[in-house]
């Protein structure tokens, strides 16, 4: 193709692009089929598509799973809603950027000893809270403190359990010591528990009124109806197009969606998958479908039988038809899992072959396993999963195929993770994204960990996660993580049927850089600054 | 009127007492419910650890009896204490959607009273023709559908295809009155298609039963016409079943309207109410009970003075 010829077809594509016409993944795939490399592509697409991002509006969008409960208070993050507020009133040491990785926040720049064992984070100089109090050392001691020791009532206490001291080192450098070398700590600072607080006189924080260093401050909150924010004008960061920003807690999946089409808000959480081939349809509508890490898990006691034979296990995994519950329990918008926690869109996926539906050898390794035919019963509640109940029916249906025979049992909602998770041998669970595989292993995969849901032991797998965990050299580590991959992938206790994919919706005159992140709505929750009006 | 006020202060009296009883159901109810407020909060985030010290900071290692009555000394002095999510005051956080729900409830009443009375005095004059069925019909079809399908019916023609109302109902404390009400006319319609068809069948039923009396039988002779037979001879005696049935449809305007408030996001006290007992929020689930049960004593006994007043023979006892 001659150089003319390749340029006009480029100016071509921009305009198709430009009016919508053809998305991002159809504009790359051009690209590339016109002989351009992905990367040269991927700076065609934000050099002439994305526009420069504008300044200026009020971005009002229609968050779900708000809740009257909401709180401020971080230890205690969990609904949604309370997790988007955190980031749009609230900053933290690190963050995950639109290409999924990882990049500066409160922390411009930070270091490891040899054996990852102490960690220093230089601070932001700039940075600021709302009232105008400059960060300091001070400040991000206390906020991490806050999640650990005996006293502390905060969820992400599992966290930093391996942290044994944090340290000032003047104004504006903090020293971390932990007890294991731990190669992922800048990760886990962008965990969304993890914010960044003005620190009391007693080392205490101030979390009740609302306070923050984020892009934007509280002007007026409403638990379970709207919070109001300007923008913060001290902020220490690049973005902030929007002057203000409204979100407005609609848990109704139907409300949602009515408000978007009647343009009551520029932009919604998360579209019910139902219709969303419908909502697709109207014009002014962009459907933001993004792959995610948050898997659904089927764990299964190891230590239990009939699950204590690593033959019943392959049965049952080999007895689902993942593609199957994509398509209809997820209506597309997933992706099928290969029976271990990292997905294609994780730092360090290895690319080992999908396992698929497969009963003739299920039935094989039913019978490797001593058994003709199989019995077990799998709990399930649709809070967990709207469709959970549906699916563990359509993988009994399965099941049957192989003479494995699945009774579902639909548990309360209410009650669901201390009552049913953790203290039934086979059941259904929903995991958010975490940013990497060592936080997701660690968290439930561990021999000893308070969340090892499946009781899953294997001692090469251990001894692997203790190495990797110290591991700074990049390749060394993601081969570790290939084999702990294969080990859950072959042995382990968890059936890994699918990833959910975050599917939200905006108005079209709501603009994005090329790619969004996937570690929470709404580009990880950070749309609110890093997106514009066109 | 001595009588009446005599009666008055008695009944609130049992109120009193009646509110009592049900604030030892609640606690007790709330108390059975699996899994408290830290087991709630932290959800799958839960460990040993942090539950312990969650509980002791909310002072929920102390027994029920403890808890309970430490509640109810605050109660009495006007402390209905602190929400156990937000820590802030219960009376702030209720305060703005309590008085949402009875903006809405009033509202969704001065359309649906008027409405439903005047329909059915004039089944009750047609009655068994045409007019009279379809009335029946239509009405009867909007109590049978269930709430969010009428809002969603209503939702689908007058915000989306017409434009005509905004189908989100969020509303500020600063909006003008005019901007409420066309704000929260969707719900508020909801709701009258609900409570229209009870209301009107008990004023139809009530005038057709003493349509056969003979004092009706001697207006009829005389020569005093249909409709004049029922406004002015008939009616004044229907009314106390009828204020009854009103009485009963608007303590429901209050109370049962959570699929409401869900649907266009309504910001009333009973989403608050669902959410708090999913977070075994105690001093919030309580208030918004209490609030619930007052609201039914003191409609009952608005019906019963209603009654009363009405009913020459009870307001001069022997």
């Amino acid at each position: 193709m001659t150089q003319k010829k390749n340029s006009r077809l480029i100016d071509q594509m921009a305009t198709d692009a430009k009016t919508g016409r053809i998305n991002r993944r159809e504009f790359m795939s051009y690209a590339i089929a016109a002989g351009m490399t992905a990367s040269t592509g991927s700076l065609l697409w934000s050099s002439n598509v994305s526009a420069a991002p504008k300044r200026g509006g009020t971005f009002r969008v229609g968050v779900h799973d708000g809740n009257t409960t909401h709180t401020h208070d971080p230890g205690k993050y969990a609904a949604v809603a309370e997790i988007q507020l955190a980031h749009v009133h609230r900053s933290y040491l690190t963050e995950i950027t639109s290409e999924n990785g990882l990049g500066p926040d409160m922390a411009t720049s930070w270091s490891a000893s040899p054996d990852a064992k102490k960690w220093t984070f230089t601070l932001n100089k700039n940075a600021s809270f709302h009232n105008g109090q400059k960060f300091t050392a001070k400040d991000a001691i206390a906020s991490l403190n806050y999640h650990r020791g005996d006293k502390s009532t905060s969820a992400a206490k599992p966290l930093l359990t391996a942290v044994t001291d944090i340290k000032a080192d003047g104004d504006h450098t903090i020293v971390i010591e932990l007890s294991q070398g731990f190669a992922d700590l800048p990760w886990i600072m962008t965990d969304y528990h993890l914010v960044m607080l003005p620190a009391n006189a007693d080392g205490t924080i101030d979390w009740k009124d609302g306070a923050g260093a984020g892009p934007y401050k509280i002007v007026n909150h409403k638990p379970g109806v709207s919070t109001n924010l300007t923008r913060h004008d001290g902020w220490h960061r690049e973005g902030a197009y929007f002057d203000k920003i409204e979100m407005i807690y609609l848990n109704d999946p139907n409300a949602r969606q009515t408000a978007l089409i009647t343009g009551d808000v520029d932009a919604i959480t998360s579209v019910d998958l139902k219709t969303l081939n419908l909502l697709k349809r109207n014009r002014n509508i962009e459907i933001d479908n993004v792959a995610s890490g948050s898997a659904i898990t089927l764990p299964m006691f190891c230590d239990q039988a009939p699950f204590d034979n690593v033959d019943t296990r392959l049965a049952l995994k080999y007895a689902i038809d993942r593609e199957e519950i994509v398509k209809k329990i997820l209506f597309g918008a997933g992706s099928p899992g290969n029976d271990f926690h990292v997905s294609p869109n994780m730092p360090y996926w290895p690319d080992i072959k999908q396992r698929t539906y497969d009963p003739d050898k299920a039935r094989f390794h039913l019978k490797r396993a001593g058994h003709s035919s199989l019995d077990v019963t799998l709990s399930a509640a649709d809070s967990v999963l709207p469709g959970a109940v549906d699916m563990c029916v359509l993988y009994s249906e399965h099941a049957k195929a192989a003479g494995i025979n699945i009774n579902v049992k639909r548990e309360p909602n209410d009650g669901y993770w201390s009552d049913v998770w953790l203290k039934k041998p086979f059941t259904f669970v929903k995991w958010g994204a975490r940013p990497t595989p060592d936080n997701m292993f660690t968290l439930a995969y561990k021999d000893d960990a308070a969340w090892n849901e499946s009781h899953w032991q294997n001692a090469r797998f251990n001894e692997l996660l203790l190495q990797a965990k110290a591991e700074l050299n990049e390749k060394r580590r993601a081969d570790m993580y290939r084999e702990m991959c294969q080990l859950s992938h072959d042995d382990g206790g968890s059936i890994i049927p699918i990833f959910v994919n975050f599917v939200g919706a905006r108005n079209k005159k709501v603009q994005h850089g090329p790619s969004i992140a996937s570690s929470w709505e709404l580009d990880g929750g950070r749309g609110y600054h890093r997106w514009w009006f066109a | 009127m001595g009588d009446i006020l005599n009666i008055v202060i008695k009944r609130l009296g049992l109120g009193l007492l009646t509110l009592l009883v049900i604030s030892v159901i609640i606690f007790g109810a709330v108390e059975l419910l699996p899994g408290d407020i830290a087991e709630a909060v932290l959800g799958q985030g839960a460990t040993k650890e942090n539950v312990a010290a969650m509980r002791e900071q909310l002072g929920l290692d102390r027994s029920a009896p403890v808890r309970y009555f430490e509640w109810l000394g605050g109660a009495v002095t006007g402390d209905f204490g602190n929400s156990l999510v937000s820590q802030k005051p219960v009376s702030e956080a209720i305060g703005e959607r309590f008085s949402n729900t009875l903006f809405l409830a009033v509202y969704a009443a001065f359309i649906a009273v008027p409405i439903a009375i005047f329909l059915g005095i004039l089944v009750a004059l047609y009655r068994n023709t045409v007019f009279d069925r379809v009335a029946n019909i239509l009405t009867l079809t909007s109590i049978s559908a269930p709430e969010f399908f009428l809002a969603y019916v209503l939702i689908l023609f007058f915000s989306v295809k017409w434009g005509m109302f905004p189908a989100i109902a969020k509303i500020d404390a600063d909006m003008t009155l005019l901007d409420k009400l066309e704000r929260t006319f969707l719900p508020a319609l909801t709701m009258v298609l609900v409570v229209v068809a009870h209301m009107m069948r008990m004023t139809r039923a009530s005038i057709i039963n003493l349509l056969a009396s003979p004092y009706v039988e001697m207006a009829r002779l005389k020569g005093v016409p249909a409709w004049k037979v029922i406004v002015k001879h008939t009616l004044p005696n229907a009314w106390a079943p009828i204020i009854n049935v009103v009485a009963l449809n608007l303590a429901y305007l209050i109370t049962g309207v959570v699929l409401v408030e869900v649907v266009f996001v309504y910001p009333g006290i009973g989403q608050m109410l669902v959410d708090s007992v999913t977070k075994r929020d105690f001093p919030v689930v309580q208030a918004c009970c209490l609030i619930f049960a007052a609201t039914f004593i003191l409609l009952n006994l608005a019906a019963d003075i209603g009654a009363i007043l009405t009913n020459p023979r009870l307001r001069h006892p022997k």
